[in-house]
């Protein structure tokens, strides 16, 4: 990424220091730190999806093929671990890093030293997480969701858990803090808060979401560590404690986790498909409003992830109609975007591509997440792969397929090259019909009994289990080609100009291709 | 004329495939097959009603998915550039936007009757005319009959326990039931309101049986309550559902629903044999024969011990200590029970108390004068050892 100072003002400035560990390990500059964030995830991405292609690779055939049932728990623990705290929220950090401040005409994130510290953060609780796979009795196994008394089974892995899930959750706080700060107090003048694009927006009200509930995760595992060392019987009945008490705080901060895991992704698409279908996002401030909404919800339907341990009739009641409501903010997402593209004048570029595959399989997990809200049928849907279906879909072919398109949406923009449109074309196809081979007879074996977190079953799920592995395995390979067609994209490539994209509107597209190493030192006039 | 014999024929020999299918039925259930793609409608009224609510969203959901699907086709279809479409410039319309929020909101409220009213009578279970008290165990289950003084273990039947090793004798596939099998099923009457008392004795497990309608969770320290009324005789299978360690996918739960009549001689056959049979008795603590707790030992370690401290007791790891020439199984008398009785705290080692005197003190004899152990004197463990321990 050499810097190409272009404007008479910009000539007292430099471009970044010279030296590759001075750049990389101190910079403060907010797209050096999007690089990292991004080239982080995408690592996590790789050593979350080997440990998925090991989970594929049991379940190939019945019968306990390859690895002993007690480090498939392990697999699948970590791989849920990796792909949220590692890849998908990284990759989303750093997203809001690169493109905030040039979309709000900001000449760096607020508090950048923060920015800085709260990145390397990460490497840090990750090695601590993924050197339990090397200890004695191997990496956590009790699931992601750390329910007691199984996760105290766990042994020497159980303390770097505790204190991995402490720091990623101190980084992605500062980060939030971070996007905050800078989206309240450095906006361009004229950039009023409802002209703001809708990731600025989205972002917006992610970080007050994290800000709000990972100091919640973290209460909950210090008091798995207590449990566990201190003589304390929170989650312990014969203590007087409550295991379930766990589940309470642990899903007050997951559901809105998983809002943390998806709100980006619905900015990403609400830029994407309006700069494709040449016409404006349709219903800018219902979009805002539905995001709010969503976010106000996603407090008060933890319970929905517990319609099975014995509430109260009147809770699961409560939680169940709160739960379905979330269903019409997201509907009116939805119809926006159908709307927008609705007599527009479409071109197809790989971006607009996963962004419309975005678009319809968000709307298969959305809508088996209705019938998941019902809790007189959730009592046969929990726990089986009819879950692990519909949270795949919202997740892969959502969060995932929206990165993957924000990715070929801005490389222009922070590479200066245009990426090989028709080698992203094979990536769009290969991934999107394997995804569905892969998760959608996921659905059938959900119904037809199938638990999850299994690493055997009975023979009448051999068919579909094949099937999926297949999928599996050819969406991982196809991947690697994502990877091949970033590399490239790097390296060269023709010319990108500064708009990019025809119909791309927005300051980021003011600047040139590759953007400057400082850019709007002087605010832009938003009209 | 013709035509009515014809008719009476093909009443008569739809009704006898019909007898046909439901006698096949009533012996196993046709819903557990290959290829099976959905909820079971089940044998009790609160699957039936889990069933319709699932059918009536699905259909709901799937007409908005078709929807949402070919307005998105169409636009694509019709509004691309390649085809000269020129872009609008609208980009917002109240009416519509009322409209759209409405309306799902109408249907869901349509939703939410039917099941909210499905959530009362799951709940209820005022009237129950017996009651099954289940433990999960890591990993098995434990049932109790409260009023008949009928108590059994319900472990993974040992065809499959071979099958499911690494390198089996077996091949899963032709096992019966691969993993859907106990030694002991739940056995209990048709037509009768069945409460359940839910607990565990140590992790979170999770009762399912999907021809049931429901699973909820066993929790240690505190008892749920569900309830089911069987209508049709039958086996009905499930397993544990909620994550419980190593061998959570190798807890099955069978129930086998009898008749009144076959239930009540079941339950007598039972009440005898609890009186008669000295392999599963509590209370008696005489001397065994060595020949004996071997037996005994070798079985209990197959059921309970291999799969982590494997056939030879080689142990795996770090995780599964070697049983063959440990100093813990060789050593002191008193520390080598208690790590049965109680468990080694921080490790998967769970506590096995919950197994009678004489199938510990036969797994005790065993381990330490198997795969050589007993080079140094073997040593024999008497169920009054046991129980001194406890
Ligand atoms: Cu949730
Ligand atoms: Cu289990």
């Amino acid at each position: 990424m050499t810097a190409t100072t272009h404007d008479t003002h910009d000539a007292h400035h430099h471009g970044p220091p010279p030296g590759f560990f001075k750049r990389w390990l101190f910079t403060t500059n907010h797209k050096d730190l999007g690089v990292l964030y991004m080239v982080f995830g995408l690592l996590m991405f790789f050593i979350g999806g080997a440990m998925a292609m090991v989970i594929r690779a049991e379940l190939f055939q019945p019968g306990l093929n390859l690895v002993d049932p007690h480090f498939f728990n392990q697999m699948t623990t970590m791989h849920a671990l990796v792909m949220i705290f590692g890849a998908v929220m990284p990759a989303f950090t750093g997203l809001a890093n690169w493109l905030i401040p040039v979309q709000i005409g900001a000449p760096d994130m607020a508090l950048p030293r923060i920015n800085n510290w709260a990145f390397w953060l990460l490497p840090a609780g990750f090695v601590l997480l993924l050197a339990t796979l090397f200890l004695p009795g191997g990496a956590p196994a009790g699931g992601w969701t750390m329910y007691p008394p199984l996760v105290l089974q766990l042994g020497d892995s159980f303390p770097f858990l505790i204190l991995a899930v402490h720091i990623l959750g101190i980084s992605s706080i500062m980060g939030s803090i971070n996007i905050v700060a800078t989206i309240l107090n450095m906006r361009a003048p004229g950039m009023t808060l409802m002209k703001m694009p809708m990731f600025v927006w989205a972002w917006l009200i992610t970080a007050f979401l994290i800000v709000a509930v990972m100091p919640v995760l973290a209460g909950a595992v210090t008091m798995l560590l207590t449990d566990q060392y201190f003589g304390t019987s929170f989650f312990s009945a014969a203590g007087g404690g409550d295991p379930v008490m766990f589940q309470h705080i642990f899903w007050f901060f997951g559901h809105p986790e998983v809002y943390i895991l998806i709100l980006p992704a619905f900015g990403i698409v609400s830029a994407i498909i309006p700069t494709f279908a040449r016409k404006p996002l349709f219903g800018y401030s219902s979009m805002v409003y539905a995001t709010a909404s969503i976010a106000f919800l996603s407090f008060i339907v933890w319970g929905h992830h517990m319609f099975t341990v014995g509430m109260p009739l009147a809770g699961q009641l409560f939680f169940m109609y709160a739960t379905m409501l979330v269903a019409v903010p997201t509907g009116v997402k939805i119809f926006n975007w159908m709307a927008t593209m609705w007599q527009g004048s479409m071109t197809f570029e790989t971006p607009m591509l996963f962004s419309i595959a975005f678009v319809l399989l968000f709307t298969i997990g959305g809508l088996s997440g209705v019938m998941l809200a019902l809790a007189p049928v959730d009592l046969q849907y929990h726990d089986t792969y009819f879950v692990v279906a519909h949270f795949h879909y919202v997740l892969v072919t959502g969060a995932v397929f929206s990165i993957m398109a924000a990715v070929y949406f801005w490389l222009p923009k922070w590479t200066g090259h245009m990426y090989d449109e028709k080698l992203g074309k094979w990536h769009f196809w290969l991934s999107t019909i394997s995804v569905n081979v892969l998760f959608f007879p996921q659905h059938f074996l959900g119904l037809a009994g199938m638990p999850r977190r299994i690493p055997d079953y009975a023979v009448q799920f051999a068919e579909f289990n094949m099937i999926s592995s297949i999928g599996g395995f050819v969406f991982g390979l196809a991947q690697l080609l994502f990877v091949y067609i970033i590399v490239k994209c790097v390296r060269g490539g023709q010319k990108a100009s500064s708009g990019v994209w025809e119909g791309a509107k927005g300051l980021e597209w003011t600047l040139p291709s590759p953007a400057p190493y400082h850019t709007f030192e002087t605010p832009p006039a938003v009209k | 004329m013709n035509q009515n014999k014809l008719t009476r024929l093909f009443v008569a020999s739809t009704a006898a495939l019909a007898m046909l299918f439901s006698a096949g039925a009533a012996a196993e259930s046709d819903w557990r097959r290959p290829w099976g793609v959905n909820l079971p409608e089940g044998v009790t009224s609160l699957s039936q009603v889990a069933y319709s609510m699932h059918m009536l969203t699905f259909w709901i959901v799937t007409v908005i998915g078709v929807a949402v699907f070919a307005g998105v086709f169409f636009s694509v279809w019709k509004y691309r550039k390649s085809q000269g479409a020129k872009p609008a410039t609208w980009h917002h319309s109240t009416t519509v936007e009322i409209v759209w929020t409405a309306v799902p909101f109408l249907i869901l409220l349509g939703i939410a009757v039917p099941a909210t009213q499905a959530m009362i009578k799951m709940e209820d279970t005022s009237g129950y005319e017996m009651t099954v008290k289940v433990t999960g165990y890591q990993w098995m289950w434990e049932y109790e009959y409260l009023d008949e003084g009928i108590h059994f273990y319900s472990r993974l039947d040992r065809d499959s326990d071979r099958a499911r090793q690494r390198n089996p004798e077996i091949r899963p596939r032709d096992v019966e039931h691969y993993l859907l099998n106990v030694d002991n099923p739940l056995v209990v009457p048709v037509n009768t309101k069945i409460r359940f008392l839910l607990t565990a004795n140590d992790v979170i497990h999770s009762w399912w049986v999907p021809e049931l309608g429901w699973k909820k969770d066993t929790i240690p320290g505190f008892v749920n309550e569900a309830w089911a009324e069987i209508q049709e005789p039958g086996t009905y299978r499930g397993q544990c559902a909620e994550l419980c360690g190593r061998d959570h996918a190798f807890m099955p739960i069978v129930v086998v629903a009898k008749t009144e009549e076959d239930y009540e001689a079941w339950v007598a056959e039972q009440q005898e044999e609890v009186n008669g049979d000295v392999a599963v008795d509590d209370d008696d603590l005489s001397d065994m024969e060595m020949d004996d707790l071997m037996a005994l030992g070798e079985d209990v370690y197959d059921n309970q011990c291999m799969a982590c401290h494997q056939a030879g007791g080689e142990g795996m790891g770090d995780m599964f200590p070697a049983l063959a020439g440990s100093d813990k199984v060789l050593g002191d008398r008193d520390e080598y029970k208690s790590i049965l009785l109680d468990g080694v705290s921080g490790t998967t080692m769970q506590s096995f108390a919950s197994l009678s005197n004489q199938e510990l003190a036969g797994v005790l004899t065993y381990v330490r004068n198997a795969w050589g152990n007993d080079d140094d004197g073997g040593d024999v463990f008497q169920p009054a050892d046991v129980e001194d321990a406890r």
